[in-house]
């Protein structure tokens, strides 16, 4: 990729808007490990919050895959994000389970209360809504995980109500912390 | 004194963590001596949180659905009175759940602290290992692994033994092993009970099948949506490596074995051997075509043996015990145990491991208790979105892999979704395709396009446009998907739609024919309609319809007409008479 003379129609030239400092380090790390592409994306997801097309691209010019393969990575897995994610992200369990205990009417309550849908941010910046395929707490569906830079929590035995009660606990914790 | 605290995902989401710390609170203030320590998930997810105070005297007295006001109780009456508060103990039910089990691969889940290493010797650990390292060697491991008749776990259940011995004679020098812990099964969650539970096993476990087959290096693969087990995974690595049993050099013996963790991210065709490897090399996780199989040409283009969580964690039981032992629990063809997770409409939810030919009627009602509110039993998913459904007929089969592939279901990972009277299984069976078409990897014709035709035609049956054609057109799609798909996603995708044909005629044809779901489940066949001699004709309905499907003249009853109605209920709202309902 020519991005000396500056005039590349790629946002690669951003780039220096972002801390690479860290992504460095990591790149450092993983240099000489196999398969390590997933674990970078990984990586630079944590940091990030998303993936933004520059850092991709910083990426593909640092261990020389192209910026295709990545793209094509990212967007494979459920788990990568091109778009940056709200404060707490709200992980919606959709498993059988789940779905047999009503997780489609919690579902419902939670985007008419928040108003966005699956995969969408607020207005705010305050939540992501994510239907995730199980979490794995069956036995206590319907389930949903809570994931914000305090870490994740997660919910079970959820109703409309009690789902929209946590969404508002967080909302009055973002509110006093603000 | 010992007191432990449930913290398997399960336990924390019940609010474990609030009642560590209401312990470790107490135990400071009254100066006690007394351990508070966790422990995994037992498996009565219903129980949860669980505590169990272990006496001076040997004795353990377990508490059930604990609140921290509660903990106050237990510390002034049992901790400090040495009176054990009984209202608060686990009821004989509950201990018939845990006892009605045979248990292997969960044996230590919700007994030994997972973070400690020490717990997980004090109970047997890596006794197999030493076992397998000083007085077995490869050939040995994989000749006893195959007469313990032990078959994968993770749902295809092929001969594990079998596999190991095509994997060690293959000449290339450099081999891996790999744990498939990318549960993606929507219902199953055994393997990260085990991973949060007792890690350690599963390790030992890795670490004997590296002996077998001559690997140096194992990789888990373990999903990215299950925090604690990676958590809990990592700790274990390191300190196995501290205690020597990881490493160079393992026990002093020549043989060292390394092993790494790898984030999956979130694919569930990634379940499958090819894509899995696909996945650890860092690409997109699509499946290839077989053959070279993975025991020939797996990880890195290498030979690789590839089991999931449960399977390794029999490893052990069968090395220190030997197969002998092993053969005698569960039947002659599916020797062992398999755990299951019981979840949905059924009183006890949670992780059950039962010898395989246990029958389902003994897990639903035995040991699960029955169905929840005292409905009827309809049917059960098995397997998740590959497996089939099973009916009342069904109850007394013997639950292995033989006689479940012959009514046209699977063990597949052991999710076990009970479902009551009020479950429509057309819904069920658009929900899981779904899953699949959303999951297809899109890589195979038949998988990608079936898939989406499928869901195309079971949206159209749900919502009240359906034609009984198109049920035909279903199962000839089915077929064409299952014979003609590329891997086991493609494969079995259509299972849930053909067992609920199958099973569920009836209700498909109610949804089709008379446009009316049996169970009122289904939204988009409801319809809105007005009771003739209960409407007054007054005409507040047809002002408030926004798409003017009501008419009727005044003082005269009024009408819908279904073909213009949105069913946005405001005429329900507007009606003074309760003369509108949705049926």
């Amino acid at each position: 990729m020519n991005n000396k003379g500056g005039n590349c129609a790629c946002d690669c030239q951003n780039k220096d808007k972002f801390d690479l400092s860290k992504l460095d380090e990591f790149l450092d790390e993983v240099k000489d490990m196999q398969g390590s592409l997933i674990h970078i994306l990984q990586k630079a997801q944590d940091i990030y919050g998303y993936l933004p097309r520059e850092i991709i691209a910083y990426i593909s010019d640092k261990t020389g895959c192209t910026q295709a393969k990545i793209y094509g990575i990212a967007t494979f897995y459920t788990q990568f994000r091109l778009k940056p994610m709200g404060k707490n992200l709200i992980m919606l369990c959709q498993g059988t389970a789940c779905h047999v205990s009503g997780s489609k009417d919690i579902e419902e309550a939670i985007c008419k209360d928040l108003k966005i849908s699956d995969g969408e941010t607020t207005v705010d910046g305050l939540f992501t809504l994510n239907n995730v395929a199980c979490l794995g707490c069956c036995s206590l569906a319907p389930v949903m995980m809570i994931r914000n830079k305090d870490g994740e929590e997660t919910y079970g035995n959820l109703t409309e109500a009690k789902a929209l009660e946590i969404i508002n606990g967080f909302k009055m914790k973002m509110e006093q912390g603000a | 004194m010992k007191i432990a605290i449930g913290q398997g995902s399960c336990g924390i989401a019940s609010g474990s963590k609030k009642i560590e710390e209401a312990f470790r609170r107490h135990v400071a203030e009254h100066n006690l001596q007394a351990e508070v320590t966790i422990t995994g998930c037992i498996g009565g997810c219903y129980l949860e949180p669980i505590v169990d105070v272990y006496q001076d005297d040997g004795q353990v007295v377990r508490y059930v659905h604990m609140t921290e006001d509660k903990v106050d109780k237990v510390v002034k009456q049992h901790l400090i009175g040495h009176e054990p508060v009984d209202e608060y103990r686990i009821s004989k039910s509950g201990t018939d759940f845990l006892e009605k089990q045979t248990r292997i691969a969960l044996k230590n889940c919700g007994l030994i602290n997972p973070e400690d290493i020490r717990d997980y010797i004090k109970v047997g650990g890596y006794e197999a290992l030493k076992k397998a390292i000083f007085e077995m060697d490869g050939k040995t491991i994989c000749k006893e692994v195959e007469r313990s008749g032990l078959r994968g776990r993770g749902g295809g259940g092929f001969p594990t033994g079998k596999k190991w011995g095509l994997v060690a004679a293959q000449k290339d020098p450099i081999k891996y092993v790999v744990c498939n812990a990318d549960e993606g099964d929507p219902g199953a969650f055994m393997d990260r009970s085990v991973m949060e539970g007792d890690p350690h096993k599963m390790l030992e476990g890795m670490i004997i099948a590296g002996i077998a087959i001559g690997a140096k290096i194992g990789y888990i693969y373990v999903r990215a949506e299950y925090p604690l087990a990676v958590k809990r995974l990592k700790k274990a690595i390191s300190q196995a490596e501290e205690w020597g049993f990881l490493g160079k050099n393992i026990l002093g013996s020549k043989f060292s074995f390394e092993i790494r963790i790898n984030l999956g991210a979130g694919a569930f065709v990634c379940g499958e051997g090819s894509a899995l490897t696909a996945s650890i090399e860092g690409n997109r996780g699509m499946p290839r075509v077989k053959p070279p199989r993975t025991v020939e040409q797996g990880l890195f283009g290498k030979p690789t043996v590839l089991n999931n969580v449960e399977t390794f964690s029999h490893i052990p039981f069968i090395i220190a015990n030997g197969a002998q032992i092993y053969r005698g629990i569960g039947t002659d063809r599916s020797p062992g145990t398999k755990a299951f997770a019981l979840t949905g409409s059924v009183n006890k939810t949670g992780l059950v491991e039962v010898p395989m030919g246990t029958s389902l009627r003994e897990l639903i009602f035995d040991i699960g208790g029955g169905i929840k509110n005292n409905k009827a039993f309809k049917a059960v998913q098995i397997g998740g979105p590959s497996g089939g459904c099973l009916t009342e007929k069904h109850l007394d089969l013997s639950l292995d892999f033989d006689s479940l592939s012959k009514v046209g279901a699977m063990v597949g990972s052991g999710g076990l979704v009970v479902m009551d009277e009020d479950t429509c299984m057309v819904s069920i069976a658009k929900f899981f395709m779904d899953f699949t078409e959303q999951e297809s990897c899109g890589k195979c014709v038949p998988c990608r396009e079936g898939t989406h035709l499928m869901n195309e035609i079971l949206d159209d049956i749900v919502n009240g446009r359906g034609t009984k054609e198109q049920i035909d057109m279903l199962m000839e799609l089915a077929d064409t998907v299952t014979t003609t798909s590329l891997c086991g996603l493609g494969k079995t995708a259509a299972l849930p739609v053909m067992s609920t044909i199958r099973e569920f005629q009836d209700e498909y044809y109610a949804h089709v024919v008379e446009k009316r779901c049996p169970t009122g489940k289904c939204k988009g066949l409801k319809r809105i309609e007005i009771i003739a001699n209960k409407c007054k004709g007054c005409g507040l309905c047809l002002d408030a319809c926004p798409a003017n499907a009501i008419s009727g003249k005044r003082r005269q009853p009024h009408v819908i007409d279904k073909s213009s109605c949105t069913k946005c209920k405001l005429c329900i709202d507007s009606c003074k008479f309760d003369a509108i309902v949705e049926i």
